[in-house]
């Protein structure tokens, strides 16, 4: 049973002044500041943490390294909570994730029995048939899978992205990282070391715990790095991936910071592999770096008689650590040779410890702890011991590099015969690992070898090329077992505790063809629990290289994608960003009572009004623009200039309507297709001289606009300058009969139709202000759009009203502008118009101007003219007939034929009217349309021909001083 | 996230930038159906060196580059005046 000692170890993180309290599973227990969960509990005599995914077969420490992904707890607002690194705070209410009615007592545990029939690609073989129990199977496997439970009634807690600089960033804060820092700084570079400990250290801290200078090298390192003035410490700070050009995220407990930085040193260290043999995954098996870590850390026996694993030096040093600590070692077995005659091997032996050579565990006894195990020769023979006592099992058989940014860098591995690891074998020269994930091994080693890849790092950051990826500092001796695997007839040898995945799973199947290491992993599942694979992989490549007969590099790996560790949603997410634009008449609209609408990063009028029901007041906006006067705030349309020579050319390629002929002085309806002939934007043209012109595009698509304008001017060599001034510029339309006496009043320019026909274009003053203004109106009234700089549009927004205070001039919004352009049958372009539609399908075929000989678009028109499978079709519906929405389907015969694309009631009109997007059959019969409403219901509405109002367009027209001027058209 | 170095201002995250697709001048006489579905729906994406239009948003500057695809890669920039094409007017 694990428990606290009673002398502080030199470097431990807890505070033994203080205590706190948390719960779990409703016990109470006591901890010390600097204790995580798992700490606190083992600390306490629990050592029962969790139930696994699959068997619920009971589960505990295993690496104290953020892997021990069987001790997971859940509080009240949060879950899958990492127990091996979680602080434990005072006051938490902990419970594990997996367990029914209890650890001890989980009601799930009889599926470690019936295991035997679930092999590995049960869930693909046994539920498929017969399919009429399919649903049953399916709910109560998900009802029994799946880790932890999310609380529905969370908030949302933003946590802002930051970002970093440096010129190198140093991943991991053991002897190699720290040492790389160092070497880095003294060269003048700011360096940003980030580790995920809350104290740096790494292996020093607790491999090499029991020795006297590497805790003074330790503390040296630790004041260096602190003194230093270009060194920046990240700790509790995870490297997520690596991203390209040194690009790299780092989850901190405050939120995630992007650093960018020139060079990175990879010193990540290892990850300790187990072995495998039947009850591995017991509760006190753990690896001897995690007994370490309890150790050197928290100050925990992980037990009281312990028996050894060995395959490597580090085994024997950390028996001796650990027997000098307290623990009974009662014997180590030796599965591997490398360090079995070391300094501490022979101390072992002259202190009375039994090495067994050739000897590995076969089994492992007890239920929810270890009791005792069962020796076996390494060669299946006997062993010198059969059954020894013990609460405890350490196993050191091997490592694997934690490698992963480097593979995400480009690098690559291969399998080392004399480390019995796998090692970084390639990787770019601005990415480079040092430490022990690159084979140094000894303290010596490492320092040079971190020393060496910071030269060859700040070589290839200068410039200089041919810096060689070179490893001169790699130990000579093995650190790992080639085969750390023992078969039981029983079985229960896991592989991946993650997936509970046993040896004969993965032979199995290997034996049904799943035999290449990336099909492997997708059908048995190892490697893809919450670890993804950092204690399991190595040990499943080595099963499916000994079932092929191969070695490991033929066998291969797994790709290492990030994220490295998982990530808080909260922390992805970031904060919420989402900027506004406003229209420089903003805070006019807010005076007068707006309601407001996002129409893409804009905030536009729906409607005003104040507290009135809204139908009311967009009916009063509609009914004061037809009768009076209206004015709308359409700062939020797009507006370029375009200057130049080659203006007109530019424009004449860039829309399907001729643009070379229209004269200064005179606006044009324009539109844009895309390549394939679909309608992207809508606007107007006006010229304002022989090499100026002045273009508006819809809000939304203003600059995407701008910027094929400007791809057109390079792409075709033309000389023209072109200036998006969207923001620089506000705008209203002034729309109603009324329009031109109020807006002569203002301007020093003569509106009459002789000096300023429809669809005209001046520039004159309103006060100081210089305006444009263009006779062009949206909505089908007498209509003056007013053009001028943001600064002044609150000037001339209030001269507007006051001059139209006496013909009852109102401020409408988009809703109203809306019903007012259904009225007139004008299209907006993404409402009635898709990915698809062409300017065949709106019945715009007046707009395409096939006689040119290029503009953007015009292959495909050619090609598509008179093939257009759809129209827009206008539809009207009896004044009492429930309104259908947009999107609501038409159908012919029981199927599709169509959607509604616009609908509104119309005020003018008295009854419902709208565009609907059918069949060309349907539409050239002019047979009524079926819409499919709500519920299912069906309505019938009587086709119209649009425009549904002044279908000549004399309201344009009509208006002071007189109306007869209509002639002029 | 990869860093380009835009033209005009230098070193910048891609993240700033609009990709406009390979360069290549449309079918300007009347294309055969199968001619015009190669420009405007193809694209071969075998791995190579590419000569692509690139926007820088903040700058509102367009300019081609050459990208090695397979290493991802900019090999250099490409002066607009190689890629231009005339188009026929009325």
């Amino acid at each position: 049973m694990p428990f606290r000692c009673y002398e502080p170890r030199p470097g431990e993180w807890i505070d033994r002044s203080r205590k706190l309290r948390f719960q779990f599973e409703g016990h109470s227990y006591t901890a010390h500041p600097g204790d995580t969960i798992s700490s606190a509990l083992l600390a306490n005599g629990v050592s029962l943490l969790g139930r696994s995914f699959k068997y619920h077969r009971p589960r505990g420490v295993v690496s104290m390294a953020n892997h021990d992904v069987n001790a997971l707890f859940e509080t009240g607002d949060d879950t899958n909570i990492r127990g091996d690194i979680t602080p434990v705070q005072d006051g938490m209410e902990l419970h594990p994730v997996n367990a029914r009615g209890g650890l001890r007592k989980d009601r799930d545990r009889y599926l470690d029995w019936f295991g035997r029939f679930m092999p590995v690609g049960f869930y693909y073989k046994a539920f498929h048939r017969p399919r009429s129990l399919f649903p049953f199977f399916e709910r109560m496997i998900r009802e029994r899978a799946g880790l932890g439970r999310v609380n529905m009634q969370w908030s949302a807690r933003r946590r802002p992205k930051r970002y970093g600089h440096c010129d190198v960033m140093v991943v991991g804060g053991g002897p190699a990282g720290m040492s790389a820092v160092l070497e880095a700084a003294a060269q003048g570079l700011e360096v940003i070391l980030a580790d995920e400990n809350p104290v740096l250290g790494g292996s020093l801290g607790y491999q090499w715990g029991g020795d006297a200078d590497a805790r003074q090298w330790l503390g040296q390192l630790l004041e260096e790095v602190d003194a230093h003035p270009r060194i920046t410490v990240m700790t509790s700070s995870v490297v997520l991936g690596y991203y390209e050009d040194h690009w790299l995220p780092v989850a901190t407990p405050d939120g995630i910071v992007k650093v960018r930085s020139r060079g990175v040193v990879v010193a990540a260290g290892l990850l300790e592999q187990p072995a495998v043999f039947r009850n591995n995954d017991r509760p006190g098996v753990m690896l001897v770096s995690g007994a370490q870590r309890l150790l050197e850390r928290f100050g925990i026996m992980p037990c009281r008689e312990a028996v050894v694993l060995a395959a490597n030096p580090e085994a024997y040093a950390a028996a001796r650590q650990l027997q000098e600590a307290g623990v009974r070692i009662r014997g180590i077995a030796i599965c591997g040779e490398s360090g079995s005659d070391s300094e501490h091997a022979r101390a072992l032996t002259r202190a009375g410890v039994p090495l067994w050579p050739a000897t590995t565990i076969h089994e492992v006894h007890g239920r929810n702890s270890v009791s005792g195990v069962s020796l076996i020769g390494t060669d299946g023979g006997s062993s010198p011991v059969d059954r020894i006592d013990c609460d405890g099992v350490l196993v050191s058989t091997g490592w694997a590099p934690a490698a992963h940014l480097l593979y995400q860098a480009g690098g690559r591995l291969r399998y080392d015969d004399t480390l019995e690891m796998q090692v970084p074998s390639e990787w770019p020269e601005t990415v480079v690992p040092a430490g022990r994930l690159n084979g140094a091994f000894t303290l010596q080693q490492q320092r040079d070898d971190a020393r060496e890849a910071v030269r060859c790092l700040t070589a290839a950051m200068e410039g200089e090329t041919g810096y060689r990826a070179r490893s001169l500092f790699r130990d000579s001796v093995a650190h790992g077992a080639a085969w750390p695997v023992s078969r039981h007839p029983r079985g229960r040898n896991f592989v991946d505790l993650d997936e509970d995945l046993q040896l004969k799973d993965l032979e199995q199947a290997a034996r049904e063809g799943f035999d290449n290491v990336e099909l492997l992993k997708r059908y048995s599942t190892v490697g893809m629990g919450p670890s993804q694979g950092k204690h399991s992989n190595v040990n499943a490549i080595r099963v499916l290289a000994r079932y092929m007969g191969q070695g490991m590099d033929a066998t291969g790996t797994t790709t290492a994608r990030p994220m490295y560790h998982p990530v808080r949603l909260e922390d992805l997410a970031g904060r919420r960003f989402r900027p506004r634009r406003l229209s420089p008449l903003h805070d006019r609209h807010q005076q007068l009572g707006a309601e407001f609408m996002e129409a893409g990063e804009w905030l536009r009028v729906a409607h005003y009004g104040g507290t009135r029901e809204p139908e009311a007041a967009i009916a009063d906006e509609v009914q004061a623009v037809r009768n009076a006067l209206g004015v709308i705030d359409v700062s939020t349309l797009g507006k370029i200039e375009v200057f130049g020579p080659d203006a007109a050319r530019l424009l004449e390629g860039s829309y399907t309507m001729r643009m070379g002929n229209l004269r200064s002085g005179m606006t044009r309806y324009g539109l844009i297709v895309d390549e394939s002939g679909v309608i992207e934007d809508d606007g107007v043209v006006a010229r304002l001289a022989e090499d100026h012109f002045y273009l508006s595009a819809t809000s939304g698509h203003a600059a995407a606009t701008y910027r094929m304008l400007r791809r057109h001017a390079l792409e075709w060599g033309l000389d023209v300058h072109v200036v998006n001034r969207t923001g620089q510029m506000g705008a209203v339309n002034l729309a109603g009969p009324e329009s031109r006496r109020v807006l002569e009043s203002l301007v020093d320019t003569p509106l009459h139709e002789e000096a300023f026909p429809n669809l005209g274009v001046r520039e004159a003053r309103i006060g100081e202000a210089r305006v444009r203004l263009l006779r062009v109106g949206f909505v089908g009234e007498l209509a003056y759009e007013i053009h001028a700089p943001a600064s002044v549009m609150g000037t001339i927004w209030d001269s507007l009203m006051a001059a139209g205070s006496e013909s009852g001039i109102r401020p409408f919004g988009v809703e109203a502008q809306r019903i007012l352009r259904l009225e007139k049958g004008h299209i907006i372009v993404g409402q009635d118009t898709d990915g698809l539609t062409t300017p065949f399908n709106t019945g715009m075929p007046w707009s395409v101007h096939l006689k040119k000989p290029f503009f953007r678009g015009r292959p495909a028109l050619a090609h598509l003219k008179g093939r257009e499978s759809q129209q827009l079709v206008g539809f009207a519906l009896p004044a009492d007939s429930p309104l259908p929405r947009e999107c609501h389907l038409v159908i012919e015969d029981g199927e599709i034929a169509g959607r509604v694309t616009s609908v509104a009631a119309s005020p003018i009109l008295g009854h419902p009217i709208g565009l609907a997007m059918v069949d060309r059959a349907l539409a050239e019969r002019g047979d009524p349309l079926q819409i499919r409403i709500d519920e299912g219901r069906m309505v019938s509405a009587w086709r119209m021909t649009t425009p549904f109002y002044d279908p000549e367009g004399r309201r344009q027209f009509a208006g002071y001083p007189d109306s007869s001027e209509e002639s002029h058209q | 996230m990869k860093i380009i170095d835009c033209p005009v201002i230098g070193p910048r995250p891609a993240a700033e930038f609009t990709y406009g697709g390979a360069v290549g001048a449309p079918p300007v006489e009347d294309p055969t159906p199968d001619q015009l579905a190669e420009h405007v729906f193809y694209r071969a994406g075998a791995p190579g060196v590419l000569r692509e239009w690139w926007y820088h948003r903040p700058t509102g500057r367009w300019f081609v580059l050459e990208r090695n695809t397979a290493t991802n890669d900019i090999l250099r920039t490409v002066e607009p005046e190689e890629v231009a094409y005339a188009i026929p007017m009325l």
